[in-house]
């Protein structure tokens, strides 16, 4: 069980996340809503500690988070997997060897920096990539992937981390409808079938309310919202995009946008 | 609860590594031929130029003993005397030093500036014509290779004597230096503001100062005060061939064994060369952070 109390994070005067309290049952799927700047992503990533939180306390099955050191914490971001916006794959590196990296927890550093794999997470490795479909292109470099290809390499290398949660920033944000769909599945997949939990920040209110089993929503780093996706009004849905009345739907990219109005100039400012 | 990753069965996890270590085997097979004929190389090279570990380690010895002789004989009784006597030139030495400084100033500001120019031309990402790549490169290497004491014996033929040799031979070597080390950071840019640019309609000159002049400003920084601080020894035996500077003196003492004029200067030099070092760092720091706090 993952509980977070009071999580605050300052970059110098401004608070990206204010007094953040809640917990997270083993196996649920998890949504994180609200504008860009809500602080979503910074809440992520004090999670696994990539942003050191000011104030504030991660507690993960009995585990103090937020005071592990050194290789603790290291086993710790290898138990909390992160899956990102851009992918951050290394691009130069071949696709296998990307995956890889999921394993470097657990290999000694000697046999990672002259990339002699123990044959045990190699097998891991080919059987991520395999899963996906994308052990054709295991030797080719990272970066002449598609963006989608490379998101479902990303999600191989968080899987062969064997974590006990995934945190995922935005991972669908830049992707066609058919790779949204293909990722979110995946991620839907890995918790129900491997039970690990997932923490998904998402800009789409509708994919939140399809795949979440619960949903936080932010607003100026705080949490105004914590309940089921049904306990989302569009009365709060609005509040929490700064919406007018009946804006809230059509926010998924797979809905056309016929019917909109011209903003008025100067619109796109506020 | 399974595990995150159900392993696949063991034949076809064979294949499928068989198939990835093929479609790799020709990477690796070149790191290892590669590092095979460097050994050799290297081997080969000593070989042919008889580099002998015997003589060197017979010999060794005269290289400490020449410095020791150069070392003055300070007694702790007469220390300032002592002192004053070693350093009997030092006004000479630190205004022929100050030239030396000077005409490294100057010939790093005119290399930086040349290479500066030049740089772009020889970044095969933001050039088209290979044409212009390869002669730009060329011409780098020319300005590179010829050792800057040749330069400046050349100038010196017609220019006279003094420093305006000096400056011009460094300017030159440092155009061929830095304008290599700035085409190589040019050619590692990210791309996409490159095509960003591009596609908003700019010209040559608009994607090099818009899309390639801030990603690589804080390197060129770097890489210049780096030239400037081994610029300074290369400025200070250009004094050798008559073109300005503290060496004029120093190749002096050393032909006319004035050992501890020898070591004086030297030490005048080392010196000068770690206040620049702590100088120059000091506004590299400064620079970078100045980059990470926007
Ligand atoms: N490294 C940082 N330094 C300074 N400010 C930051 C940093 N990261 C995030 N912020 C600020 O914190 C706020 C929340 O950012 P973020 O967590 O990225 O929001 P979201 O992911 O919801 O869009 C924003 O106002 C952002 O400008
Ligand atoms: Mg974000």
């Amino acid at each position: 069980m993952l509980q977070v109390e009071g999580l605050t994070c300052r970059f110098g005067a401004k608070t990206a996340v204010d007094q953040a309290t809640f917990s997270v049952e083993r196996g649920g799927f998890i949504g994180v809503i609200g504008r860009s700047g809500a602080g979503k992503s910074t809440l992520l990533r004090s999670i696994n500690r990539l942003v050191e939180p000011s104030e504030g306390r991660v507690m993960f099955e009995g585990i103090d988070v937020t005071a592990l050191k050194g290789n603790d914490l290291r086993r710790w971001r290898a138990r909390s997997a992160m899956i990102f916006q851009q992918f951050n794959l290394v691009g130069r590196l071949d696709v296998l060897s990307n995956v890889l990296m999921g394993r470097l927890a657990e290999v000694s550093t000697w046999r990672s920096l002259l990339q002699i794999w123990p044959d045990k997470d190699k097998a891991i490795a080919i059987s991520a990539l395999e899963q996906f479909d994308m052990m054709a292109v295991a030797a080719q470099r990272a970066d002449s992937l598609s963006g989608g290809q490379q998101q479902r390499v990303a999600i191989a290398r968080a899987l062969v981390q064997e974590p006990d949660v995934i945190l995922a920033d935005e991972p669908i944000a830049s992707l066609d409808p058919r790779n949204t769909r293909i990722v979110m599945d995946a991620l839907l997949r890995i918790n129900k079938h491997f039970g690990i939990t997932v923490i998904c920040n998402l800009h789409s209110l509708d994919l939140a309310r399809t795949y979440c089993d619960r949903l936080l929503g932010m607003s100026a780093g705080r949490i105004v919202f914590d309940g089921v996706p049904a306990a989302l009004t569009d009365r709060i849905a609005r509040e929490l995009y700064d919406l007018e009345a009946g804006e809230v739907m059509g926010t998924s990219p797979e809905q056309g946008i016929d019917g909109v109005a011209v903003p008025a100039l100067g619109a796109a400012m506020a | 609860m399974p595990a995150a990753v159900p392993k696949l069965p063991d034949d076809q996890l064979d294949a499928l590594a068989a198939a990835y270590a093929g479609a790799t085997a020709a990477k690796r097979r070149h790191v290892f031929i590669g590092g095979i004929l460097l050994v050799l190389a290297v081997v080969l090279a000593a070989w042919s130029s008889e580099v002998s570990i015997t003589k060197f380690s017979e010999n060794v010895w005269r290289f400490p003993a020449y410095f020791a002789g150069t070392i003055p004989s300070i007694s702790l009784a007469t220390f300032s005397a002592d002192v004053a006597e070693w350093l009997w030139g030092i006004k000479r030495w630190l205004r022929l030093l100050g030239d030396t400084i000077l005409i490294t100033y100057l010939g790093t500001l005119a290399g930086a500036i040349g290479g500066f120019v030049l740089c772009f031309l020889a970044s095969a990402n933001l050039v088209r014509s290979p044409a212009i790549v390869f002669v730009t490169r060329r011409t780098l290497e020319f300005c590179r290779t010829v050792p800057e004491i040749v330069f400046a014996l050349i100038f010196v033929l017609a220019f006279g004597l003094g420093p305006l040799p000096g400056v011009l031979a460094i300017a030159l070597h440092t155009t061929g230096a830095l304008g290599k080390l700035f085409a190589e950071v040019v050619e590692n840019i990210d791309n996409k503001p490159v095509e960003g640019v591009i596609a908003s309609g700019g010209n040559w000159f608009q994607v090099v100062r818009f899309a390639a002049l801030p990603q690589v400003l804080s390197n060129f920084v770097s890489y210049a005060l780096l030239r400037f601080e081994i610029n300074v020894r290369g400025a200070a035996v250009m004094g050798f061939v008559g073109a300005g500077g503290i060496g004029q003196d120093l190749i002096e003492a050393v032909r006319k064994f004035y050992y501890t004029d020898v070591s004086a200067i030297l030490m005048l030099i080392v010196i000068t060369v770690m206040v620049i070092d702590l100088v120059t760092e000091r506004v590299r720091h400064r620079l970078i952070g100045m980059e990470s706090d926007r």
